[in-house]
């Protein structure tokens, strides 16, 4: 779908290898991100998924190949005006000492006025529908909460920025129930619609289909299949990507939804 | 409110530590061998001329002098362990887990022990700042290279760091133990008495020589409060945030190894401090650094005066060492924490 791309994508990742102790993680892959797009990035265990978001966020160095955010190669910006561009959601917080929900999330508005910071640091807590837990210990806080009082700390630091933003979220829906679920998805919708760019590796296939404008499926560090829900959800490319045996049903909403089916002979015990 | 956070506001913290730290202070002052009145005190603090001649000498030339470099020590110490647990995430990291305390010690012991033989040349070089600059230098060398071991590819692998810093101090435990050894008994009790920390020769030009030092770690500690918060969610997040991670890992290295080596240097090995202070204070106020750090530099000066004033009191006219008084007071009390309060 190049002939649809605008000339500068927010975040464009061009034929980037990348090998971790002698093993090709990423095998040149190329993507891209547009302001105003949510993009889905899919795919089995050890497809690469979480290596390029590591590597768009900057913890791990591509052997070849280049980054770019804004049209500007990653290595060319200051420090703290990227963090102004570029929010990271890692897959896994390990907090080990009692911040509070609120000073967790206040952590993405660094030298700001304190009413200011005050008012977003409570509006995002609300919107990820925690703004009781705001006083709680974080460490004490369930799985699912810990995840959304960390969403809304990364939501933050891009809160109200007058340029858009990009979103890198690494499962970042993984402990939430179904209805927090939606409500995340909702959120990073508005987001997309508002003219910030998101890259959410997800492996609910549902969610994706239900929620992003464009799925990216990977394999062995590649893409294999990129397009609108529909176009990547097939039977076909689920039996070869994933081995995965499943019904694909378009709903009348007008997104597909993906059935996994039960062998009709389960495995011979051994 | 099950899990509720039971949480002191700063203010009313800062407040009672202030009140607690000026009692301790003047406890301090007032008593001991020779007591000396409260309004002599205040009558010196004046200007004006004291009734007693000795009350003014004991005061300016033994407690005072005492008493600051105590303040200081303690503020260092536990602004230091306070440093080192957020850079590390963890709980139980020491300024003696990353080689300075042991190293410090190594140097001294070695001025102490070999002072009129082997390093005659050092002590003659340097003459009574022989002990306190050795040590000094003994634990800026080690926590040096321990960082330099930790380097990999201009990065700073806080993992490395401590591991490196567990071998130096089995290496340089291992030295210590050998010139230990090879000690006559005279230096065997000095080394003793430094090794298990001592105010006991607390002078002016102690404090002249250790107190840059450790004001400086005091006062540059706040600039890493927010950085330091953003390390609590992981060096990667804080990268994410803006940070120089790198940056931050070297501020709290340099820091520390200046404080702690400083402190070392002039009143020995006192355990204990760096880890207890900011362990409590964080169940009472809470992780984040801004309020953590002063907080920790009061409660340690508190800690360490009144530690003192008991090292000093309990066997007047002998004094113990300090460090053994903080560990006798220290251990159980922490002891007691951990069991009341499950949350590490």
């Amino acid at each position: 779908m190049l002939n649809t791309l605008t000339d500068n994508p927010l975040l464009n990742v061009e034929s980037l290898s990348l090998k971790l102790e002698g093993r090709t993680i990423l095998d040149g892959l190329t993507a891209h991100v547009r302001a105003g797009e949510l993009v889905a990035l899919l795919g089995p265990n050890g497809a690469g998924k979480s290596t390029l978001v590591k590597a768009v966020a900057g913890e791990v160095e591509a052997a070849s190949g280049g980054i770019a955010i804004n049209g500007r190669p990653l290595s060319q910006w200051p420090r703290a005006e990227l963090a102004r561009h570029r929010a990271v959601m890692p897959q896994k917080i390990d907090m080990q000492f009692p911040l509070t929900a609120y000073e967790v999330v206040a952590l993405g508005r660094p030298r700001e006025p304190m009413a200011q910071r005050q008012r977003i640091v409570t509006e995002l807590l609300a919107l990820m529908d925690v703004a009781d837990l705001a006083q709680r210990r974080v460490p004490t806080l369930s799985g699912g909460e810990q995840q959304r009082v960390q969403l809304a700390r990364v939501l933050a630091q891009l809160w109200e920025q007058p340029h858009p933003g990009l979103f890198l979220l690494d499962e970042c829906t993984s402990a939430l129930d179904p209805a927090h679920q939606q409500l995340v998805f909702n959120r990073l919708r508005q987001l997309a619609n508002s003219g910030n760019g998101l890259l959410v590796a997800v492996h609910d296939l549902n969610l994706a289909a239900q929620w992003a404008d464009r799925l990216i499926l990977m394999n062995h560090g590649k893409v294999a299949v990129e397009g609108s829900p529909e176009a990547v959800l097939t039977a076909d490319n689920l039996m070869q990507i994933y081995g995965l045996d499943a019904r694909v049903i378009t709903l009348a909403e007008g997104y597909p939804v993906v059935l996994p089916i039960r062998p009709a002979h389960l495995a011979v015990a051994i | 409110m099950p899990a509720e956070a039971r949480r002191l506001a700063p203010k009313t913290g800062y407040f009672a530590l202030l009140i607690a730290l000026v009692a301790a202070g003047g406890f301090a002052l007032t008593s001991g061998a020779y007591p000396v009145a409260l309004d002599d005190i205040l009558r010196l603090f004046t200007g004006a001329e004291a009734a007693d001649a000795t009350a003014s000498l004991v005061l300016w030339d033994i407690r005072l002098p005492r008493l600051v470099l105590g303040l200081l020590t303690g503020a260092v110490l536990a602004v230091a362990g306070a440093l080192l647990q957020g850079l590390f995430r963890n709980p139980l990291a020491d300024p003696g887990l990353i080689g300075v305390s042991s190293g410090a010690a190594l140097a001294a012991v070695a001025v102490i022990v070999l002072g009129g033989t082997g390093l005659a040349g050092w002590s003659a070089l340097t003459g009574r700042w022989a002990l306190p600059f050795a040590a000094f230098l003994g634990g800026a060398a080690t926590t040096l290279l321990a960082w330099r071991i930790a380097r990999r590819q201009g990065q700073t692998s806080v993992a490395l760091l401590l591991l490196a810093g567990i071998a130096i101090n089995a290496v340089a435990g291992a030295g210590t133990g050998v010139l230990t050894f090879y000690a006559d008994d005279n230096a065997l009790r000095s080394l003793t008495f430094w090794t298990m920390g001592s105010l006991a020769h607390a002078s002016w030009d102690d404090v002249w020589i250790s107190a840059p030092f450790m004001l400086l770690t005091l006062i540059a500690a706040p600039l890493l409060a927010r950085p330091l918060d953003a390390f609590l969610l992981g060096e990667p997040v804080a990268g994410h945030l803006g940070y120089s991670t790198d940056w931050v890992k070297r501020g709290v290295i340099l820091l520390v190894a200046l404080g702690v080596g400083a402190a070392v240097a002039v009143s020995g090995l006192i355990g204990f401090v760096g880890l207890v202070v900011p362990h409590f204070l964080r169940q009472l106020l809470g992780a984040g650094h801004r309020a953590l750090l002063p907080a920790c530099a009061l409660a340690g000066a508190t800690l360490l005066v009144a530690a003192d004033c008991v090292a000093r009191i309990v066997v007047t006219p002998a004094e113990l060492p300090i460090g053994l008084v903080m560990a006798l007071l220290g251990g159980p009390v922490f002891l007691i924490l951990l069991l009341r309060n499950r949350f590490v």
